[in-house]
C-alpha cells in the first residue's frame, strides 16, 4: 500500500476534540477525503456520498490501491447520475476506517505507536459528526444530498435526523434503521475469524510485524455471500466445476463458488485492515435509531424538512425490503416527504454497486426533481 | 345544474376526472393521492398550483415511474399503509376509481377522512344505463375495467353506484360538500344529491367530502 494516499487529507477534531458516543474525546484526527466535480458559487450543489463497510473515499476514478475502477464508477462522473458536470460529490473515508482517515491502524499521537486495539469503539453517529466537522471546515453549510447504501445508508439516516437542517435531500439504499440480530450474528463470525487468526495477536499485530490475513479473508468470504443471493450464485456459478472436469475428492477448490470466493478473500486483504474490520462492522451492529429515539423512530424525524427516496431490492436478504418499508413507515408517520421503490433484481445487496438501471432512472429523476424543488440550476 | 369545463392543463394533457379533482384542491395545499398510478394529477398538482403532493401507488413499475419523474411517490397498499399517516396530515387525501377495486372501501373511506382535511373520491358509477343494459340483455357480468376482459380477473371487486357511494357516505358521517357527474364526454355538471337521473347516465361521480360535525 503507498505510504501516502493521494486525495485530500484534513486534520479535525482539534482544538476541540469529537466527543464520541462511547464518552472518549478523539483528536486531533484525520479525515481522508475525495471531490468530484466543481462547487457553484452558493455552495448548494453538494453530494456526500457515504461510503459502506469495506468502501473508502476512492468511489470514482481508479483506485490508487487495487488500480480497479472506484466502488460507484458507474454512478459518478460526467452525465452519469451523480453528474459530476452538476453535483460536487464529496465521498470521506470513515472515522475507524484504514484509507487514510484516522482508524486502529494509524499511529496514535500519544503512544507513537498504531492505535490497535486502544482505539475507541466507534458508531454510525460518530462517524457522521466526523464528516459534519469536514464540511465545517470547507465551508459548506447545506448538502444538496446525502446518499448511501448500506452502511452508508446508515449513515444518510444518522444525517438527516442528526442534522435536518443540514440536509436537504438523503438517499437511504439497501439499509435498515437498526442492525438486525442476523446481521450483528453474520458480524460475529467475521470478528471471530479474524481474533481466531493467531497472526491478529490480540490486536497488536502491527507492533508485531504480522497480519492476519486469514482469518481476515475468511471474514470477508462469509459476508460476501450475505451480499449475494441463491438466485445470483446459482446463475453465476451453478455447480459448476473450476478449471476441472471432475471433483477431486479433496478440499482443493473443486467448484467455480469457491475459487471466486477465496478470490475475494484474498484481494481484500490487500487493501483492508482486520481492526478496521472489526470497529467498522461493530459501529453497524450498534445501529438502533429507534432506540436513541426513545423506541419510536418516527421521533428521529420529527418535523423534518428533508426530502427522502427510501430504495431497496428485491432479492436483498441482508437488509430486506421490509426493513426500507420500516423506514418508510416511520417517515410517513411525521408526514415527511418521501419516495419509496423497490427495484426488481435477483444481484441481492450488491445490486445498489452495479448496473441496475431501474436503480438508476429512479436514482436520477428523484435527483432532477430535488434539484428543481431546492432551485439548483445547471447549465 | 351548469355544465363546468374541464380545466385546461398548461402542461401536459390530462385524463378529464382527474383534470376536474384538480380544479377542486386550493394552490399550496397538501395532498396524498391514493392509487397515484403514473402521477399524472400529482405533477399537473405541482406544476399548476405549487402543491405539496405525496403518493401512494401499488404497483411497483408505476411507482419507479413516478419517482424518476420527481414526484414523491411511495409503493404501498391503502388497506393496510394509510393507517400509518397521523390524522389530518393533508388538506386533501384523494382516491382516484380505485375504491372499488378496494377489499375494505368502507375502512379505506374511513381512512381517509381521518388524513385528509377533506376527501375527494371518484367512483365509476355501475348504476349507469348501459351496464343496467348489458346485464339486462346479455345476463352476464359487464366489466368496467380496461385491464380485464372477464368478471374474475377484474380489479374491481367492489362495484357500486352512485345511491351506493352517497348512502356509505351518510352511514359514515361524510358530508359531500360537492359533487360532479362525470359522462363519458369530459364534461360534467354539478350535483349535489344525486338523483335518479345522475344515477341512471353518470359514468362517474366526482365527491368532495368533508367529516361531518361528530
Amino acid at each position: 500500500m503507498p505510504a501516502e494516499l493521494p486525495g485530500h487529507h484534513v486534520v479535525l477534531g482539534t482544538p476541540n476534540k469529537l466527543k464520541l458516543d462511547c464518552g472518549i474525546e478523539l483528536g486531533p484526527f484525520t479525515v481522508a477525503y475525495q471531490t468530484y466535480g466543481t462547487l457553484n458559487a452558493e455552495r448548494s450543489n453538494v453530494i456526500l456520498v457515504c461510503h459502506a463497510l469495506t468502501g473508502d473515499q476512492y468511489c470514482a476514478g481508479i483506485h490508487p490501491v487495487t488500480g480497479k475502477p472506484g466502488w460507484w464508477e458507474l454512478m459518478i462522473g460526467p452525465g452519469r447520475v451523480l453528474d459530476t458536470e452538476r453535483y460536487f460529490v464529496i465521498c470521506a473515508n470513515v472515522l475507524g476506517g484504514c484509507m487514510g482517515t484516522t482508524g486502529p491502524k494509524e499511529i496514535d499521537p500519544q503512544t507513537g505507536v498504531a492505535f490497535g486495539l486502544s482505539f475507541p469503539v466507534i458508531t454510525i453517529g460518530d462517524m457522521v459528526r466526523a464528516q459534519a466537522l469536514l464540511l465545517d471546515h470547507l465551508g459548506i453549510q447545506q448538502l444538496f444530498c446525502v446518499l448511501g447504501g448500506s452502511m452508508g445508508g446508515m449513515q444518510v439516516l444518522d444525517w438527516a435526523a442528526r442534522f435536518p437542517k443540514r440536509v436537504f435531500a438523503a438517499v437511504p439504499i439497501a439499509t435498515a434503521e437498526r442492525h438486525s440480530a442476523q446481521n450483528i450474528a453474520f458480524h460475529e463470525v467475521g470478528r471471530q475469524a479474524i481474533m481466531a487468526d493467531p497472526d491478529w495477536c490480540g490486536g497488536d499485530y502491527l507492533a508485531q510485524g504480522r497480519n492476519p490475513t486469514r482469518g481476515l479473508a475468511v471474514a470477508r468470504m462469509a459476508a460476501h455471500i450475505t451480499y449475494l443471493s441463491e438466485a445470483a450464485l446459482t446463475r453465476k456459478f451453478g455447480r459448476n466445476l473450476q478449471e476441472r472436469d471432475a471433483v477431486t475428492y479433496g478440499f482443493d477448490a473443486d467448484f467455480q463458488v469457491e475459487s471466486y470466493l477465496r478470490h475475494q478473500g484474498s484481494t481484500f486483504v490487500e487493501r483492508f485492515d482486520a481492526n478496521s474490520y472489526l470497529y467498522i462492522t461493530r459501529a453497524m451492529d450498534y445501529f438502533d435509531m429507534a432506540a436513541e429515539h426513545g423506541g419510536v423512530l418516527a421521533n428521529a424525524f420529527r418535523g423534518t424538512p428533508v426530502r427522502f427516496c427510501v430504495i431497496s431490492f428485491s432479492s436483498d436478504w441482508l437488509f430486506p425490503s421490509w426493513e426500507s418499508r420500516t423506514i418508510v413507515h416511520a417517515l410517513n408517520a411525521v408526514v415527511a416527504n418521501v419516495s419509496y421503490a423497490e427495484i426488481q433484481t435477483d444481484k441481492g445487496h450488491d445490486a445498489f454497486l452495479l448496473d441496475e438501471p431501474e436503480f438508476h432512472t429512479t436514482l436520477r429523476g428523484f435527483l432532477d426533481g430535488a434539484a428543481e424543488h431546492r432551485g439548483l440550476r445547471f447549465r | 345544474m351548469n355544465d363546468v369545463k374541464t380545466p385546461a392543463s398548461p402542461t401536459r394533457a390530462i385524463r378529464p376526472d382527474l383534470a376536474l379533482i384538480a380544479e377542486m384542491i386550493a394552490p399550496a395545499s397538501r395532498v396524498l393521492d391514493v392509487g397515484c398510478g403514473d402521477g399524472a394529477l400529482l405533477d399537473h398538482l405541482w406544476r399548476t398550483k405549487n402543491v405539496d403532493g405525496r403518493g401512494l401507488e401499488i404497483r411497483q413499475d408505476r411507482v419507479r415511474a413516478c419517482v424518476a419523474h420527481g414526484l414523491s411517490v411511495i409503493q404501498g397498499d391503502a388497506e393496510t399503509d394509510l393507517r400509518d399517516y397521523p390524522s389530518e396530515a393533508f388538506d386533501y387525501a384523494v382516491l382516484g376509481q380505485t375504491l372499488q377495486a378496494m377489499r375494505n372501501p368502507r375502512e379505506v373511506l374511513l381512512q381517509l377522512a381521518r388524513i385528509g382535511g377533506r376527501t375527494i373520491v371518484s367512483i365509476l358509477n355501475y348504476g349507469n344505463w348501459r351496464i343496467r343494459w348489458r346485464l339486462l340483455t346479455s345476463g352476464r357480468m359487464p366489466v368496467q375495467d380496461s385491464g380485464a376482459r372477464h368478471w374474475y380477473d377484474t380489479d374491481n371487486i367492489h362495484p357500486c353506484t352512485l345511491h351506493d357511494f352517497v348512502r356509505l357516505c351518510d352511514e359514515l358521517g361524510l358530508k359531500i360538500e360537492r359533487g360532479l357527474l362525470v359522462r363519458g364526454t369530459g364534461t360534467a355538471r354539478d350535483l349535489h344529491s344525486p338523483g335518479w337521473y345522475a344515477n341512471m347516465f353518470g359514468e362517474q361521480g366526482i365527491f368532495l367530502l368533508t367529516r361531518g360535525k361528530q
